[in-house]
Protein backbone atom coordinates (compact mmCIF):
# COMPACT_ATOMS: atom_id res chain seq x y z
CA UNK A 1 0.00 0.00 0.00
CA UNK A 2 1.54 3.61 -1.25
CA UNK A 3 2.42 5.92 1.78
CA UNK A 4 -0.99 8.35 2.53
CA UNK A 5 0.41 11.32 1.16
CA UNK A 6 -0.47 14.91 2.43
CA UNK A 7 -0.81 18.04 0.77
CA UNK A 8 2.28 19.53 1.47
CA UNK A 9 4.61 17.05 0.97
CA UNK A 10 2.37 15.50 -2.32
CA UNK A 11 4.10 18.24 -4.80
CA UNK A 12 7.23 19.83 -4.51
CA UNK A 13 9.18 16.96 -3.41
CA UNK A 14 10.27 13.33 -4.57
CA UNK A 15 8.76 10.43 -3.09
CA UNK A 16 11.34 10.34 -0.15
CA UNK A 17 13.25 13.29 0.78
CA UNK A 18 15.81 13.87 3.77
CA UNK A 19 14.60 16.22 6.74
CA UNK A 20 16.62 16.77 9.41
CA UNK A 21 14.74 17.78 12.63
CA UNK A 22 16.44 20.08 15.69
CA UNK A 23 14.26 19.90 19.08
CA UNK A 24 12.64 16.96 20.21
CA UNK A 25 10.29 18.09 22.39
CA UNK A 26 6.23 17.80 21.57
CA UNK A 27 6.43 19.47 17.93
CA UNK A 28 9.74 18.06 17.01
CA UNK A 29 8.63 14.59 17.99
CA UNK A 30 5.01 14.81 16.10
CA UNK A 31 6.49 16.42 13.37
CA UNK A 32 9.26 13.52 13.13
CA UNK A 33 6.37 10.54 13.15
CA UNK A 34 4.31 12.29 10.91
CA UNK A 35 7.08 12.71 8.18
CA UNK A 36 8.67 9.04 9.19
CA UNK A 37 4.88 7.53 8.64
CA UNK A 38 4.93 9.35 5.07
CA UNK A 39 8.08 6.98 4.34
CA UNK A 40 10.68 10.21 4.49
CA UNK A 41 14.35 9.79 5.70
CA UNK A 42 14.12 11.19 8.75
CA UNK A 43 17.10 12.64 11.01
CA UNK A 44 16.18 14.08 15.00
CA UNK A 45 18.85 15.84 16.88
CA UNK A 46 18.79 17.04 20.78
CA UNK A 47 20.76 17.54 23.59
CA UNK A 48 19.06 15.14 25.62
CA UNK A 49 18.93 11.42 25.10
CA UNK A 50 15.59 11.48 27.12
CA UNK A 51 14.15 13.12 24.46
CA UNK A 52 13.75 10.69 22.00
CA UNK A 53 11.00 9.00 24.34
CA UNK A 54 8.62 10.53 23.02
CA UNK A 55 9.03 9.14 19.83
CA UNK A 56 6.74 6.17 18.91
CA UNK A 57 8.43 2.22 19.68
CA UNK A 58 7.95 1.88 15.40
CA UNK A 59 10.08 5.40 14.76
CA UNK A 60 12.62 4.09 11.61
CA UNK A 61 14.48 7.67 11.56
CA UNK A 62 17.52 8.26 13.15
CA UNK A 63 17.87 9.80 16.55
CA UNK A 64 21.35 11.38 17.31
CA UNK A 65 21.85 13.60 20.13
CA UNK A 66 24.09 16.62 20.00
CA UNK A 67 23.21 20.46 19.28
CA UNK A 68 22.19 21.56 16.48
CA UNK A 69 24.03 24.74 16.25
CA UNK A 70 27.46 22.87 15.91
CA UNK A 71 28.62 22.62 12.65
CA UNK A 72 30.52 19.56 12.95
CA UNK A 73 27.23 18.00 14.20
CA UNK A 74 25.35 19.12 10.98
CA UNK A 75 28.11 17.74 9.02
CA UNK A 76 27.46 14.36 11.56
CA UNK A 77 23.98 13.89 10.06
CA UNK A 78 24.22 14.77 6.71
CA UNK A 79 22.84 17.92 6.34
CA UNK A 80 25.23 18.90 3.47
CA UNK A 81 22.32 16.43 1.45
CA UNK A 82 19.56 16.93 3.22
CA UNK A 83 16.26 18.81 1.48
CA UNK A 84 14.95 20.06 4.58
CA UNK A 85 16.26 21.72 7.43
CA UNK A 86 13.84 22.36 10.73
CA UNK A 87 14.14 24.21 14.04
CA UNK A 88 12.08 23.39 17.05
CA UNK A 89 13.90 23.63 20.23
CA UNK A 90 12.99 25.93 22.70
CA UNK A 91 15.22 28.45 21.94
CA UNK A 92 14.10 30.89 19.61
CA UNK A 93 18.08 32.37 19.10
CA UNK A 94 19.49 28.66 18.72
CA UNK A 95 16.70 27.81 16.34
CA UNK A 96 17.58 31.30 14.47
CA UNK A 97 21.41 30.53 13.94
CA UNK A 98 20.93 26.99 13.42
CA UNK A 99 18.49 27.79 10.47
CA UNK A 100 21.33 30.41 8.91
CA UNK A 101 23.92 27.72 9.74
CA UNK A 102 21.56 25.09 7.09
CA UNK A 103 20.68 28.10 4.71
CA UNK A 104 23.93 30.04 4.21
CA UNK A 105 26.65 27.32 4.75
CA UNK A 106 25.04 23.83 4.05
CA UNK A 107 22.69 25.49 1.48
CA UNK A 108 19.44 23.24 2.36
CA UNK A 109 16.98 24.27 0.15
CA UNK A 110 14.49 24.40 2.56
CA UNK A 111 14.70 25.71 5.97
CA UNK A 112 11.65 26.29 8.70
CA UNK A 113 12.74 27.95 11.87
CA UNK A 114 10.16 28.01 14.66
CA UNK A 115 10.70 31.96 17.05
CA UNK A 116 8.42 32.45 19.46
CA UNK A 117 9.21 35.97 19.46
CA UNK A 118 6.85 37.94 16.95
CA UNK A 119 9.25 40.96 16.75
CA UNK A 120 12.49 38.08 16.14
CA UNK A 121 10.46 36.45 13.70
CA UNK A 122 9.17 39.78 11.47
CA UNK A 123 13.43 40.64 11.59
CA UNK A 124 14.56 37.36 10.73
CA UNK A 125 11.76 36.75 7.59
CA UNK A 126 12.89 39.85 6.69
CA UNK A 127 16.24 39.05 6.65
CA UNK A 128 15.18 35.82 4.02
CA UNK A 129 14.34 32.99 6.82
CA UNK A 130 11.79 30.91 6.68
CA UNK A 131 9.65 31.34 10.09
CA UNK A 132 6.81 30.97 12.30
CA UNK A 133 5.85 32.24 14.89
CA UNK A 134 3.52 29.94 17.07
CA UNK A 135 2.62 32.93 19.86
CA UNK A 136 0.93 35.12 16.34
CA UNK A 137 -0.20 31.62 15.02
CA UNK A 138 -1.83 30.77 18.07
CA UNK A 139 -3.35 34.14 18.65
CA UNK A 140 -4.72 34.40 15.48
CA UNK A 141 -6.44 30.90 15.79
CA UNK A 142 -7.81 31.36 19.02
CA UNK A 143 -9.18 34.78 18.27
CA UNK A 144 -10.44 33.41 15.06
CA UNK A 145 -12.73 30.52 17.33
CA UNK A 146 -13.63 33.26 19.49
CA UNK A 147 -15.51 34.86 16.61
CA UNK A 148 -17.09 32.35 15.40
CA UNK A 149 -20.73 31.41 16.01
CA UNK A 150 -21.11 29.09 18.88
CA UNK A 151 -23.44 26.39 17.08
CA UNK A 152 -20.71 25.86 14.53
CA UNK A 153 -18.45 23.89 17.86
CA UNK A 154 -19.52 19.96 18.04
CA UNK A 155 -22.23 19.22 20.11
CA UNK A 156 -22.42 16.74 22.43
CA UNK A 157 -25.93 15.43 22.00
CA UNK A 158 -28.04 16.67 18.80
CA UNK B 1 31.51 56.59 23.05
CA UNK B 2 28.25 54.71 23.85
CA UNK B 3 28.78 51.37 23.90
CA UNK B 4 26.34 48.97 24.80
CA UNK B 5 27.51 45.59 26.32
CA UNK B 6 25.00 42.53 25.93
CA UNK B 7 26.00 40.35 29.37
CA UNK B 8 27.15 40.84 32.44
CA UNK B 9 29.05 37.88 33.26
CA UNK B 10 33.05 38.08 33.92
CA UNK B 11 33.93 39.62 30.41
CA UNK B 12 31.40 41.99 30.46
CA UNK B 13 31.87 42.80 33.87
CA UNK B 14 35.99 43.53 33.37
CA UNK B 15 35.18 44.86 29.83
CA UNK B 16 32.48 47.64 31.15
CA UNK B 17 34.96 48.29 33.98
CA UNK B 18 38.34 48.79 31.62
CA UNK B 19 35.74 50.97 29.27
CA UNK B 20 34.03 52.90 31.76
CA UNK B 21 37.80 53.85 33.01
CA UNK B 22 38.64 54.71 29.02
CA UNK B 23 35.61 57.50 29.52
CA UNK B 24 32.80 55.74 27.56
CA UNK B 25 29.43 55.96 28.06
CA UNK B 26 28.87 52.49 29.23
CA UNK B 27 25.37 50.10 29.59
CA UNK B 28 25.49 46.82 30.11
CA UNK B 29 22.35 44.84 29.48
CA UNK B 30 21.98 41.23 31.56
CA UNK B 31 18.88 38.97 32.41
CA UNK B 32 19.90 38.11 35.59
CA UNK B 33 19.15 40.28 39.20
CA UNK B 34 22.35 38.73 40.92
CA UNK B 35 24.59 39.97 38.10
CA UNK B 36 22.97 43.18 37.78
CA UNK B 37 23.01 43.95 41.13
CA UNK B 38 26.98 43.47 41.34
CA UNK B 39 27.65 45.73 38.43
CA UNK B 40 25.63 48.17 40.11
CA UNK B 41 27.02 48.01 43.56
CA UNK B 42 30.62 48.07 41.41
CA UNK B 43 30.58 50.14 38.78
CA UNK B 44 27.46 52.49 39.16
CA UNK B 45 24.08 52.43 37.48
CA UNK B 46 25.18 51.47 34.24
CA UNK B 47 23.18 48.44 33.96
CA UNK B 48 19.31 47.44 32.47
CA UNK B 49 17.61 44.10 33.24
CA UNK B 50 16.66 42.58 30.60
CA UNK B 51 16.98 39.86 27.44
CA UNK B 52 19.50 41.93 24.71
CA UNK B 53 17.97 39.75 21.63
CA UNK B 54 14.31 41.77 22.75
CA UNK B 55 13.63 44.49 20.56
CA UNK B 56 11.86 45.96 23.40
CA UNK B 57 15.03 45.77 25.81
CA UNK B 58 17.47 47.47 22.95
CA UNK B 59 15.16 50.10 22.37
CA UNK B 60 14.84 51.13 26.15
CA UNK B 61 18.76 51.16 26.22
CA UNK B 62 18.84 53.27 23.00
CA UNK B 63 20.45 51.13 20.75
CA UNK B 64 19.78 53.03 18.25
CA UNK B 65 22.32 55.75 19.20
CA UNK B 66 24.78 53.12 20.34
CA UNK B 67 28.11 53.35 18.30
CA UNK B 68 29.47 50.12 19.67
CA UNK B 69 27.56 46.90 20.12
CA UNK B 70 29.01 44.26 21.41
CA UNK B 71 27.51 40.80 22.87
CA UNK B 72 30.01 38.67 25.30
CA UNK B 73 27.31 36.20 26.78
CA UNK B 74 28.52 32.33 27.15
CA UNK B 75 26.78 31.25 24.45
CA UNK B 76 27.35 31.86 20.90
CA UNK B 77 23.63 32.04 19.75
CA UNK B 78 22.57 34.54 21.62
CA UNK B 79 25.63 36.76 20.86
CA UNK B 80 24.89 36.14 17.52
CA UNK B 81 20.67 36.81 17.58
CA UNK B 82 21.67 40.06 19.55
CA UNK B 83 24.16 41.27 17.33
CA UNK B 84 22.12 40.60 14.49
CA UNK B 85 19.06 42.63 16.14
CA UNK B 86 21.28 45.74 16.46
CA UNK B 87 22.21 45.87 13.51
CA UNK B 88 19.10 45.49 11.23
CA UNK B 89 16.82 47.16 13.67
CA UNK B 90 18.85 49.75 14.99
CA UNK B 91 21.44 50.18 12.57
CA UNK B 92 23.81 49.96 14.99
CA UNK B 93 27.25 50.25 12.88
CA UNK B 94 29.60 48.45 14.43
CA UNK B 95 28.85 44.87 16.56
CA UNK B 96 31.30 42.70 18.01
CA UNK B 97 30.69 39.44 19.52
CA UNK B 98 32.26 36.86 21.46
CA UNK B 99 32.38 33.60 20.12
CA UNK B 100 33.12 30.38 21.74
CA UNK B 101 33.19 27.56 19.08
CA UNK B 102 35.82 28.68 16.99
CA UNK B 103 33.65 27.36 14.20
CA UNK B 104 31.32 29.60 14.09
CA UNK B 105 33.76 32.77 13.19
CA UNK B 106 32.81 31.89 9.42
CA UNK B 107 29.03 32.33 10.04
CA UNK B 108 29.47 35.24 12.29
CA UNK B 109 31.00 37.30 9.18
CA UNK B 110 28.88 35.90 6.77
CA UNK B 111 25.64 37.05 8.62
CA UNK B 112 27.23 40.79 9.01
CA UNK B 113 28.66 40.65 12.38
CA UNK B 114 31.58 43.07 11.92
CA UNK B 115 34.17 41.92 14.46
CA UNK B 116 34.45 38.19 16.56
CA UNK B 117 36.57 37.56 19.21
CA UNK B 118 37.20 33.85 19.50
CA UNK B 119 38.06 33.01 23.14
CA UNK B 120 38.96 29.65 22.18
CA UNK B 121 40.77 30.15 19.37
CA UNK B 122 43.20 32.76 21.40
CA UNK B 123 43.75 30.60 23.84
CA UNK B 124 44.77 27.85 21.75
CA UNK B 125 47.18 30.50 19.54
CA UNK B 126 48.60 31.23 23.13
CA UNK B 127 49.25 27.92 24.08
CA UNK B 128 50.82 26.99 20.58
CA UNK B 129 53.02 30.10 21.28
CA UNK B 130 54.32 28.56 24.35
CA UNK B 131 54.87 25.23 22.94
CA UNK B 132 58.58 24.62 21.75
CA UNK B 133 57.93 21.74 20.06
CA UNK B 134 55.67 23.55 17.94
CA UNK B 135 57.27 23.98 14.49
CA UNK B 136 55.41 27.29 12.82
CA UNK B 137 52.95 29.64 15.08
CA UNK B 138 50.52 31.95 13.13
CA UNK B 139 51.22 35.02 15.25
CA UNK B 140 49.04 36.68 12.78
CA UNK B 141 46.27 36.36 9.97
CA UNK B 142 45.25 38.97 7.95
CA UNK B 143 41.66 39.71 7.76
CA UNK B 144 40.06 38.87 4.23
CA UNK B 145 43.52 38.37 2.26
CA UNK B 146 44.03 34.42 3.16
CA UNK B 147 47.84 35.36 4.04
CA UNK B 148 48.90 35.00 7.61
CA UNK B 149 52.63 35.80 9.68
CA UNK B 150 53.96 32.88 10.84
CA UNK B 151 56.96 31.80 13.46
CA UNK B 152 59.33 29.12 13.28
CA UNK B 153 62.00 28.12 14.65
CA UNK B 154 65.15 26.57 12.63
CA UNK B 155 65.70 23.35 14.22
CA UNK B 156 69.36 21.92 14.53
CA UNK B 157 68.75 19.23 11.88
CA UNK B 158 67.05 21.23 9.10
CA UNK B 159 68.51 20.41 6.26
CA UNK B 160 68.67 24.64 5.07
CA UNK B 161 71.06 25.18 8.46
CA UNK B 162 74.23 27.16 6.11
CA UNK B 163 71.69 27.65 3.13
CA UNK B 164 71.21 31.29 1.66
CA UNK B 165 67.86 32.99 2.39
CA UNK B 166 67.83 33.52 -1.83
CA UNK B 167 68.26 30.09 -2.03
CA UNK B 168 65.22 28.58 -0.86
CA UNK B 169 62.71 27.41 -2.93
CA UNK B 170 59.32 28.83 -0.50
CA UNK B 171 56.18 28.43 -1.68
CA UNK B 172 54.32 31.12 -3.92
CA UNK B 173 53.31 34.56 -2.27
CA UNK B 174 55.83 33.70 0.91
CA UNK B 175 58.28 36.16 2.10
CA UNK B 176 60.72 36.08 5.29
CA UNK B 177 60.57 39.31 6.36
CA UNK B 178 62.95 39.02 9.99
CA UNK B 179 65.31 36.37 11.02
CA UNK B 180 65.99 36.61 15.10
CA UNK B 181 69.27 34.86 15.71
CA UNK B 182 69.82 32.78 19.05
CA UNK B 183 71.01 36.20 20.35
CA UNK B 184 67.52 37.43 19.64
CA UNK B 185 69.28 40.06 17.15
CA UNK B 186 66.48 40.85 14.47
CA UNK B 187 67.64 41.43 10.92
CA UNK B 188 65.77 41.92 7.92
CA UNK B 189 67.30 39.25 5.57
CA UNK B 190 68.27 40.18 2.02
CA UNK B 191 69.30 36.43 -0.43
CA UNK B 192 72.65 36.49 0.77
CA UNK B 193 71.65 35.76 4.78
CA UNK B 194 72.62 32.91 5.74
CA UNK B 195 69.82 30.37 7.72
CA UNK B 196 71.72 29.43 11.07
CA UNK B 197 70.61 26.46 13.55
CA UNK B 198 68.29 27.94 16.28
CA UNK B 199 66.93 31.17 13.82
CA UNK B 200 63.60 32.31 14.71
CA UNK B 201 62.35 32.80 11.22
CA UNK B 202 58.81 35.43 10.46
CA UNK B 203 57.05 34.73 7.31
CA UNK B 204 54.08 35.98 5.79
CA UNK B 205 52.53 33.16 3.54
CA UNK B 206 49.50 32.22 2.21
CA UNK B 207 47.03 30.23 5.09
CA UNK B 208 47.36 27.40 2.32
CA UNK B 209 50.95 27.20 2.16
CA UNK B 210 51.57 26.86 5.43
CA UNK B 211 52.37 23.11 5.49
CA UNK B 212 54.66 24.09 2.63
CA UNK B 213 56.92 26.31 4.17
CA UNK B 214 57.15 24.44 7.61
CA UNK B 215 58.55 21.53 5.71
CA UNK B 216 60.63 23.70 3.79
CA UNK B 217 62.52 25.41 7.54
CA UNK B 218 62.01 21.83 9.60
CA UNK B 219 63.06 19.09 6.80
CA UNK B 220 66.14 17.03 8.25
CA UNK B 221 69.05 16.72 6.28
CA UNK B 222 68.67 13.09 5.70
CA UNK B 223 65.19 13.12 4.54
CA UNK B 224 66.01 15.44 1.94
CA UNK B 225 65.89 14.80 -1.72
Amino acid sequence: MPPVKYGLFACPWSSEMKVVIMGCGRVGAELATILDREGQEVTILDIDPDAFGQLPADFKGNSVVGNGIDQDVLQRVGLADADAFVAVTPGDNRNVMASQVAKHIFDVPKVVCRIFDPIRQELYRGLGLETISPTKEVARLLKQALEREPAETPKGEG
Amino acid sequence: MYIIIVGGGKVGYYLAKQLVEDGNEVLVIEKEAAKCQKIADDLGDIVLRGDGCEGVTLEAAGTGRADLFIAVTGDDEDNLVACQVAKNKFSVRRTVALINNPKNEAIFKKLGIDTTVSSTALVLANIEQELPSHPLIPLLTIKGSGLEIVEAKVPQYSAIVGEHIGELLLPQQCLIVVVIDEEGVPRVPNSDTQVRAGDEVVAVCRCESEDALRAILTTPVKEKQ
